[in-house]
């Protein structure tokens, strides 16, 4: 009996059951364990609470002792305009961060590639990267130290030149340009390092040649250097568009904060949902932009990896 | 290899259009570095400054009346900061290296090419990345049902790691051959005892890099501590206690309470940009040093993650 079954088990070692697999694999799932608990814990675990959305939320009745109110929370959202103006600036804010951040940073990666002390490249690297290393908080306080109407440094440079103070933190409508500009100084030292990577791997024989051939250093970079990123640009730019509808909140709530004269143009979901939750304890309304937001990303992120398939199946994400 | 390439360019002439390159490269470059260092500059100097020369003539790249009056007054009582450091560090060490041993276990077992169940696992963690119930659920769950509403567990324990770091560490280890393995099987060792004996040693570099994620994301922390710590915590992270520094103005009284000033002479730009400088001041310094770890991990999990 037991010598013919362990001749089966040779003979097709893949027809383990599920209970055969988990004990003979116990090691490698105790090592997951952690992760899965955590993830469980903190993600999964929420996750059901998101019915909050359907519901007129009642501190002491909790979450599913709340009366049901169907879509009521989402109507009011959509029929008051705020789920829109807040989908437009968070989405058109990372269109202008995706594209003008990738191509300043392709541009950055290119002029790094000419530069051949060592020093420079090396100093230069580490300064550009700096703004990455500090917390969003830091950066808030040195968009502070700039803009402050008072004695921001910009304003005082205005007023030496003869000029009158602007009043940024009064004036919704300077907010997107300052920032797109913002979040460009704090990402293109990141971002340039993917793409000086990309450079570094062109096969320097290529480049030789064409010198060979006469091309100067204009025509290298346009008919060898720009057409070797393509492939990386596209791949991140699909990438960074499935992400198109998360914002980032730490970056738009340091700088803006609870300003609400600037909110028309520099609201965004995320900051919208924090304000609701930790603010207004309104959770119903938070729970169900949240989960519009949610539903819409998973959707945009599923379609931008199908393209990423198609197009370079090593690059899909699943 | 690097000689022969020295040689080959050195054979060919540059042109008029290379060294016009190579010279807009060095200002723009140089122009763009000023730039990410000037706010810096501005950060630095005005907490040196008098406070009244601020308030008259505006922020400034040079101190204005050379003082370290702001800094006076947060040494002068320190507990406030000292605290500050101390739940910082403490969570950063420990964080740091709890998260970085399970994402390294994880991301272990997840690169076993015999494991079955490593596509389920992995798309269980990766799913959290593509949809989350968002903040208020969450924000709900933490309060009411783990009761972690002013615990310093509801801010250590979210940053212990991200499917992101998993995936990145799993690729890191991938490169090892699988052989590294089965040679320690054939020596009659555990998967447990393969990993921290054999497969560890090998990844250093990628221990490195991880870990410094983790580490900066601690450093950096206010996000969670501004949702769940109260006015009742007495010890914020220091990024928070930053925060709050800069946007309350009781925060700010806090930060010297016990010395004799009173809240109108309080000199409230300099100290905000003290304390920026006081908060953040270690992590610069050390930056450089690493910076290399977070290069080498971003060209690897650039793309993907």
């Amino acid at each position: 009996m037991s010598k013919n079954k362990s001749h089966v088990v040779t003979a097709r070692p893949r027809k383990m059951s599920f209970l055969q697999k988990v004990v003979k694999y116990r090691v490698l799932l105790l090592m997951c364990l952690p992760a899965i608990v955590f993830f469980f814990a903190f993600s999964y675990l929420p996750m059901p609470g998101a019915y909050v959305a359907f519901t007129s939320y009642n501190y002491r009745k909790g979450i599913f002792g709340s009366e049901f109110v169907g879509w009521d929370n989402f109507k009011f959202l959509f029929e008051s305009g705020k789920i829109w103006l807040l989908t437009k600036n968070t989405i058109l804010y990372n269109i202008a961060f995706i594209l003008l951040g990738n191509l300043l940073a392709i541009f950055m990666a290119i002029l790094f590639n000419e530069i051949k002390k060592k020093i420079f490249k090396k100093t230069a690297q580490t300064i550009m990267f700096l703004p990455y290393f500090i917390s969003d908080v830091l950066v808030g306080l040195l968009i502070y130290n700039l803009l402050n109407s008072d004695f921001g440094f910009v304003n005082s440079i205005i007023t030496s030149l003869g000029g009158k103070k602007i009043s940024f933190y009064d004036n919704p409508n300077i907010w997107p340009g300052l920032i797109v500009l913002i979040n460009l100084w704090k990402s293109t030292g990141y971002n340039t390092v993917v793409y000086f990577a990309a450079i570094c791997g062109i096969d320097q024989e290529i480049i030789e040649a064409a010198r060979v051939d006469g091309a100067n250093g204009f025509q290298k970079i346009r008919h060898i250097i720009l057409p070797s990123l393509k492939p990386t640009f596209v791949i991140l730019l699909l990438f960074a568009m499935g992400g198109i509808i998360r914002g980032n909140f730490g970056l738009f709530y340091n700088i803006i904060g609870s300003n609400s004269m600037l909110f028309k143009t520099t609201d965004i979901i995320e900051t919208f949902v924090y304000r609701a939750t930790v603010n207004d304890f309104n959770f119903q309304t938070a729970s169900a932009v949240g989960l519009y937001q949610s539903v819409f990303g998973f959707i945009l992120v599923v379609v931008c990896n199908k393209i990423v398939s198609k197009i370079d199946p090593d690059y899909s994400l699943f | 290899m690097a000689n022969t390439q020295k040689a080959v360019k050195n054979k060919i002439k540059l042109d008029k259009s290379d060294k016009i390159i190579r010279g807009f490269s060095y200002v723009f470059i140089s122009i763009f570095a000023l730039a990410c260092l000037l706010p810096f500059l501005l950060i630095i100097a005005t907490s040196f400054s008098t406070e009244g020369l601020i308030r008259k003539t505006g922020f400034t790249i040079i101190p204005k009346g050379f003082t370290t009056y702001a800094y006076n007054l947060i040494f002068e009582n320190p507990m406030n900061m000292l605290g500050s450091y101390a739940v910082t560090v403490s969570m950063a060490v420990v964080g740091t290296g709890v998260g970085l041993f399970v994402i390294a276990m994880t991301g272990y077992a997840l690169q076993r090419k015999d494991f079955p169940f490593r596509n389920a696992i992995s798309f269980y963690i990766y799913f959290t990345s593509l949809f989350s119930a968002g903040l208020a659920p969450f924000y709900l769950i933490m309060t009411k049902f783990y009761h972690l509403k002013d615990s310093y567990l509801a801010v250590f324990l979210p940053l212990l790691m991200t499917p992101w770091l998993i995936i990145l560490m799993k690729n890191f280890i991938k490169s090892i051959p699988h052989e590294i393995t089965e040679s320690g099987k054939i020596d009659g060792a555990g998967d447990m005892k393969i990993f921290t004996a054999l497969i560890l040693p090998m990844v250093k570099p990628a221990l490195a890099t991880i870990g410094l994620f983790l580490a900066l994301g601690y450093w950096n922390e206010w996000y969670y501590s501004s949702l769940f710590l109260s006015a009742q915590v007495d010890y914020k992270p220091l990024q928070y206690n930053l925060y709050e520094v800069v946007n309350k103005i009781q925060a700010l009284k806090n930060s010297v309470a016990g010395s004799y000033v009173s809240f109108d002479n309080l000199p409230q730009e300099t100290l905000k940009m003290a304390t920026a400088i006081v908060a953040t001041g270690p992590i610069i310094l050390l930056y450089p040093f690493v910076q290399k770890y977070f290069i080498g991990g971003i060209t690897v999990g650039a793309v993907k993650g």
